[in-house]
């Protein structure tokens, strides 16, 4: 079985029309790889969201070719890149995007009902993510009770629980401290190398750099540098049940 | 269980304001319909009392006659042709007519006498509460209503009055016979009808006729027609949609009730189509995170049908009360409304269809969301 979970081919994309029109992609060429985690990095409108929604199924590229998983997107309508995203992705998003009148262990059963997986083992799927992100204790409360830094963790067992071959997180650190930061990106880093999948984290934080096995850069749409990330030297991350600054944060 | 209800009831919960002017608006709007199919109802069992309460398989009536009250007159001969026909067991004749009653303070108020022969016992009070209805056919006894007293000035058996210039005199009270044009039914026996009513001694009102056991009923029908010349022989059945028919729709009173009824099923699913729409808007991020999520537009559908759902479940059941309550507090008035089980069925169907439509705004504003917008920093 090939390593490469998500390829992108020689992909651009346009954004607007006429005189507002937008070359935020040009030329990519992309390979997410199984159990790894891959930044990408770049200053303010280089283009890091737009190829994450086009790796993402979100967008449709205007050139070139995304394939996931075998899958090739362009062929797809929108519920069929819908069906991509809900069996191959798990998302985080800088927002979190909980629903606030759902417990914590609902937020993540939902990735699950959607998948029509239901009843006592979803609930079950739900509780072990929350336990593997370190909300154990949390199940029954809701978003609204937890700090920036639960609820982020609550946001990764969504994106997590399916087990997906792809997680795409969107700047999952921004709105955290450095200790949260931390504990989130040593999550998403254990995905990608306990559990095999590919992890690509749209970043600005250089605090994240320590975590990542690849670091892309890009800039005007156009890839600029792909490079091995140096051995890493990671900093220390207490168990979840350890901290409690993790419980009482932002 | 699927989380789609789960997330439907915490939405419409969550926003307890906007759930009670959901609630408000089916709940009114229900039992607007309720009401006003209840009257309909009621009205069209108030008009047909009469010919549902006499004991005749067929009704031989004047040529268009509209309803039971229609003051046309029937040769008498008739009765004798048609009593002739096979298969007619007895025809009894009936006189009916406006008159006026002056009570004893000298005032004046009209009643709609109901005269028929006491011995053949075709048409005869029911729900006799006092006194005896074999004593109509002494001197000048009448049978009235005891909702009427006011309006008569009687108090009970043994009040007096005067019709037509004759003393007439209360020897029995009936109990709920109430007259739809709020015109007191006034029960007499057929002689007397015809003086208190100034109906010719060889005209009657209506020939109520019943068939032997055995009768081919279409074929004596069919016969009877061939003997009544420009008359009309009708089931009873047949009379009865004639009655309602005239009174609900020749006068418009139906229409108007119709009419209501529609304005409330329009008011009702306008403020649920409405808070609907603007809570889905709210929750237009929930929805396109669900989407980027991957779930299938089908998914979100559900969550706003179940919204739809519950509410009108929750909005029937309160109007449900509701007009359970109007039915006891009018059921001794004039015009009682009347709910029967299929009224409550169809208003249960109704109330569902009502919201479910009233989602699909909401549902036309989700097929546009865009899952993109949740990267929207």
């Amino acid at each position: 079985m090939s390593d490469v979970i998500i390829e992108a081919r020689d992909v651009a994309m346009t954004l607007g029309s006429g005189a507002r029109k937008v070359q935020a992609l040009r030329g990519i060429d992309l390979a997410l790889k199984r159990g790894e985690l891959t930044l990408l990095m770049g200053p303010s409108g280089s283009g890091k969201t737009t190829l994450l929604l086009v790796l993402g199924c979100m967008l449709t590229p205007t050139a070139g070719a995304v394939t996931i998983s075998g899958t090739v997107t362009a062929e797809a309508d929108k519920e069929g890149l819908a069906k991509i995203r809900r069996e191959n992705i798990g998302f985080v998003f800088q927002s979190y995007h909980l629903f606030p009148t759902l417990t914590a262990a609902q937020n993540v059963q939902l990735a699950l009902d959607i998948r029509h997986e239901r009843g006592k083992r979803a609930r079950l799927r739900a509780r072990e993510a929350l336990e593997r992100v370190g909300l154990a204790h949390k199940v029954n409360t809701r978003p609204g009770e937890l700090s920036g830094g639960e609820q982020q963790r609550v946001a990764i067992a969504r994106a997590i629980v399916t087990d997906p071959s792809v997680v795409l997180a969107d700047e999952p650190t921004a709105a955290l401290d450095g200790d949260n930061g931390r504990a989130i990106l040593k999550i998403l880093a254990d995905s990608a190398h306990e559990r095999g999948q590919a992890v690509l984290v749209v970043t600005h934080d250089p605090r994240i750099i320590p975590f990542a096995d690849r670091i892309i850069h890009i800039e005007d749409g156009l890839l600029v540098k792909q490079a091995e990330a140096e051995p890493a030297r990671l900093p220390k991350v207490a168990p979840f049940g350890s901290i409690s600054a993790l419980r009482s944060d932002t | 269980m699927a989380l789609t209800l789960t997330l439907a009831s915490r939405n419409l919960f969550h926003d307890s304001l906007r759930f009670i002017a959901t609630m408000v608006g089916i709940v009114f709007s229900v039992v607007l319909v309720m009401v006003q199919m209840g009257l309909y109802l009621g009205f069209g069992h108030m008009v047909t009392t009469m010919i549902d309460h006499a004991a005749a398989d067929l009704w031989v009536v004047p040529k268009n006659a509209k309803s039971f009250e229609d003051p046309s007159l029937l040769d008498l001969k008739l009765r004798g042709r048609v009593a002739g026909v096979d298969g007619v067991a007895t025809v009894v004749p009936l006189v009916v007519g406006f008159s006026d009653w002056r009570l004893d303070s000298g005032e004046m108020t009209p009643v709609f006498i109901v005269g028929s022969d006491l011995h053949d016992g075709a048409l005869q009070p029911w729900n006799v509460i006092d006194g005896n209805v074999q004593a109509l056919s002494q001197g000048f006894g009448v049978a009235v209503d005891r909702s009427y007293f006011e309006r008569l000035g009687v108090s009970g058996v043994g009040s007096t009055a005067e019709i037509r210039g004759k003393k007439v005199k209360v020897v029995a009270l009936t109990d709920g016979i109430r007259s739809f044009t709020t015109t007191p039914y006034v029960f007499v026996d057929l002689k007397n009808a015809r003086s208190l009513t100034g109906t010719p001694p060889d005209r009657v009102g209506d020939l109520l006729i019943r068939l032997k056991p055995e009768a081919d009923r279409d074929k004596t029908i069919a016969a009877i027609r061939g003997e009544i010349g420009d008359a009309e022989v009708l089931t009873t059945a047949e009379f009865r949609d004639r009655s309602r028919a005239f009174w609900l729709f020749g006068t418009g009173a139906g229409a108007a009730l119709f009419a209501g009824a529609l304005l409330g099923v329009i008011v009702g699913t306008v403020i649920v189509a409405q808070t609907l729409y603007s809570s889905t808007k709210d929750h237009l991020s929930e929805f396109a995170t669900l989407r980027a999520m991957g779930s299938a537009n089908n998914y979100i559908y559900h969550v706003i049908i179940y919204q739809a759902l519950i509410n009108a479940v929750i909005g029937f059941a309160v109007a449900s009360a509701i007009g359970a309550l109007v039915v006891q507090m009018t059921a001794k008035s004039a015009l009682p409304i009347v709910i029967t089980p299929w009224l409550v069925a169809a208003l249960a169907a109704l109330t569902v269809v009502m919201c479910v439509i009233s989602a699909f705004g909401a549902i036309f504003r989700v097929v546009r969301i865009d899952p993109a917008m949740v990267f929207m920093r």
